[in-house]
């Protein structure tokens, strides 16, 4: 319009341009301290995920050093020692390792099935409205400091135990001629069957929750078409739910495993501390865990904290190997999810 | 229809259906049983133990009636309040590393792995790992050394529930955000973090629930102290330590106070854990 003579277009672009490149360098600016920013944030973020790392290689190291001076003594052949003996200075791993082992196997065979029976009651027969309660005590459950579970297995399971059901054990499978000398023995409540049975109905809120997850991922319609074909739902879960899930089941199996294995304050109470190895189940022992709980603080000698640190070692590989056994297992569980 | 019933290959796999839905059935009333009777065993005990002095007096001497769990609560919630300070931080920064850089990483996938492992450690491993590298070196057990091995439990479940929360915000609204030319960083914390709230907070609430519990660690790193104290240099008594010596006395009064602080501790695991799951259910888009 009415344009002013001495603007033309040069000046025009010219003063574009200049108010581009003053536009281009304060967005290098922003742009060079964003990145620099980021920068950081990704340093930083990847310092803390490194930490938990590093505490898993400090944990391994530390241990590993504690337990060289009782390797260096009994050579590997501690592993598979029977024998304790604080005031002698002579230490071996097999009592608690075979109390560990025994505990965590009596659990397991007692949890499975019951477990096994709870996930497929809350995903296949539970009524709709009932689903959502039963399956969040089952999750609180799986909540409650294990410490009470060794209190009521103390005071209220074991004295009930040794007065009703390890008789009659004894009465009848304890005579039959091989598998009998399991079941003799003193009948005190307390020891490594009924350690084992602790754990076990500590270990199966966690299964059973597992359990229940995986079963809930299996597609509907291969569920119906089963269904279409006439098949009971017994017959569902065991040739369609079942195959489906396998891995997935057993990861969670092998979860509930790995925590039995480490568990600590369940154990303590019931496990009757004796450093004894006997074939009968009804005689108290020691595990791992157990043993850790009762002798690290008053270990007297620098072989026997050494050894304590021996024991911790092996605990830590064995619950290690387990845990990513059932991870592996749980995470090809999820990567076949649908493709199947 | 009828000659369906008779049909003996039905009836096997209808006998087989019936056993099976039977014994889930069965074994779903075992372990409700068994886990009612536990809770009513804790309840009955627990009410019983209770005392107008549960809160106001500190653990007796041995033999000695009366005497509450004062100094042991105070312990235990200084401990627990440490190290949820300390965790929490450490565990949401890792989640995010793990969220934002996760993908095709073979770093964050092995961090992700161990934290899955170290979920489900033996706690009494961590107790023993605290007592090697700090309680040996200072020469003394602590409050510190307690919450130090406290927080080692707490951090893998801090990161696993923020990493899956990040997960779960759909990458529309991130690339709106970068869109709008937003760093990185910022998109991370004010967008993708800030949309996940209530399932962090879920996951730092379950951090304190687990470690509130937790009683093998604290053996052999903070001890006991049958005083009332608030020095975390020193040793500190905590509730799940007191009930542990206290249940394996042989003193009634003891163990009256035992379960009192067993009904104490595990009241306040599960109100944790259902305060977490309807904050969760409430506050995150499915």
């Amino acid at each position: 319009m009415s344009a002013h003579p001495s603007v033309t277009v040069n000046d025009l672009s010219d003063k574009a341009a200049a108010e581009d490149a003053r536009h281009y360098e304060a967005l290098r600016g922003t742009m060079r301290n964003q990145r620099i920013q980021d920068f950081f944030f990704h340093k930083i973020t990847l310092l803390f995920a490194a930490s938990v790392l590093l505490v898993l290689v400090g944990i391994i190291i530390s241990l590993a050093i504690g337990a060289a001076p009782a390797f260096s003594q009994f050579g590997p052949g501690f592993i598979t020692r029977v024998e304790w003996d604080p005031v002698n200075d002579e230490f071996g791993a097999m009592i608690a390792i075979w109390g560990t082992l025994a505990t965590s196997i009596i659990a397991l065979a007692v949890a499975f099935p019951i477990s096994f029976g709870i996930a497929l009651f809350l995903t296949e027969i539970c009524p709709a409205w009932l689903r959502r309660p039963l399956g969040t005590a089952v999750e609180l459950l799986a909540g409650v400091p294990s410490i009470i579970y060794g209190m009521w297995g103390l005071f209220v399971f074991a004295p009930l135990f040794a007065e009703y059901v390890q008789p009659a054990l004894k009465e009848t499978i304890g005579q039959l001629p091989i598998i009998g000398a399991i079941f003799q023995g003193p009948t005190m409540g307390i020891g490594i069957m009924t350690a084992g049975l602790i754990l076990a109905i500590m270990i199966i809120p966690f299964i059973a929750s597992v359990m229940r997850d995986v079963f809930e991922i299996v597609p509907t319609v291969l569920k119906e078409s089963a269904y279409g074909l006439g098949c009971t739902r017994w017959e569902v879960v065991r040739k369609v739910v079942l195959p489906y899930t396998r891995n997935g089941v057993v990861g969670g199996v092998m979860l509930g495993l790995g925590r039995a294995l480490g568990e600590t304050m369940a154990v303590t109470f019931v496990i009757g501390n004796a450093h004894s190895l006997s074939a009968s189940l009804f005689s108290p022992g020691n595990s791992i865990s157990s043993t850790l709980a009762n002798e690290f603080a008053e270990a007297a000698t620098a072989l026997h904290s050494s050894s304590l640190f021996a024991l911790a070692l092996i605990l830590f590989g064995i619950t290690f190997i387990v845990l990513s056994a059932a991870k592996l297992m749980l995470v090809g569980m999820s990567r076949n999810e649908g493709t199947k | 229809m009828n000659n369906a019933v008779k049909n003996p290959v039905y009836r096997k796999r209808l006998l087989a259906h019936r056993i099976g839905i039977t014994l889930s059935v069965c074994a779903m009333g075992i372990g409700l049983a068994f886990l009612a009777w536990i809770l009513w065993t804790l309840l009955y005990n627990g009410l019983g133990g209770l005392s107008s002095t549960l809160l106001t007096a500190d653990t007796p001497a041995p033999g000695t009636p009366g005497g509450g769990l004062r100094n042991a609560i105070v312990g235990s919630v200084m401990m627990v309040g440490l190290s949820t300070l300390v965790s929490t931080p450490i565990g949401i920064l890792a989640g995010i590393y793990l969220a934002e850089y996760g993908e095709n990483n073979k770093f964050a996938q092995i961090t992700r792995f161990v934290t899955d492992i170290m979920l489900s450690a033996p706690s009494i491993v961590i107790g023993l790992f605290v007592y090697a590298i700090y309680v040996a070196n200072v020469q003394h057990f602590s409050g510190y050394a307690g919450s130090i091995a406290l927080s080692l439990i707490a951090v893998p479940v801090v990161v696993r529930t923020t990493d899956n929360m990040l997960r779960l915000v759909p990458a529309s609204l991130l690339e709106a955000a970068y869109a709008l030319g937003a760093p990185h960083w910022k998109v991370a914390i004010t967008v993708r973090l800030r949309a996940v709230k209530a399932g962090v907070v879920t996951g730092v609430l379950l951090a304190v629930a687990r470690v509130t519990g937790e009683t093998a660690p604290l053996l052999f790193t903070a001890l006991n102290n049958q005083f009332y104290s608030n020095d975390m240099n020193a040793p500190l008594a905590n509730l799940p330590v007191v009930i542990y010596t206290y249940a394996m006395s042989p003193y009634d009064d003891w163990r009256s106070l035992a379960w009192a602080g067993a009904l104490l501790v595990t009241a306040t695991v599960l109100l944790l854990n259902i305060l977490s799951r309807t904050l969760f259910s409430q506050k995150t888009p499915r």
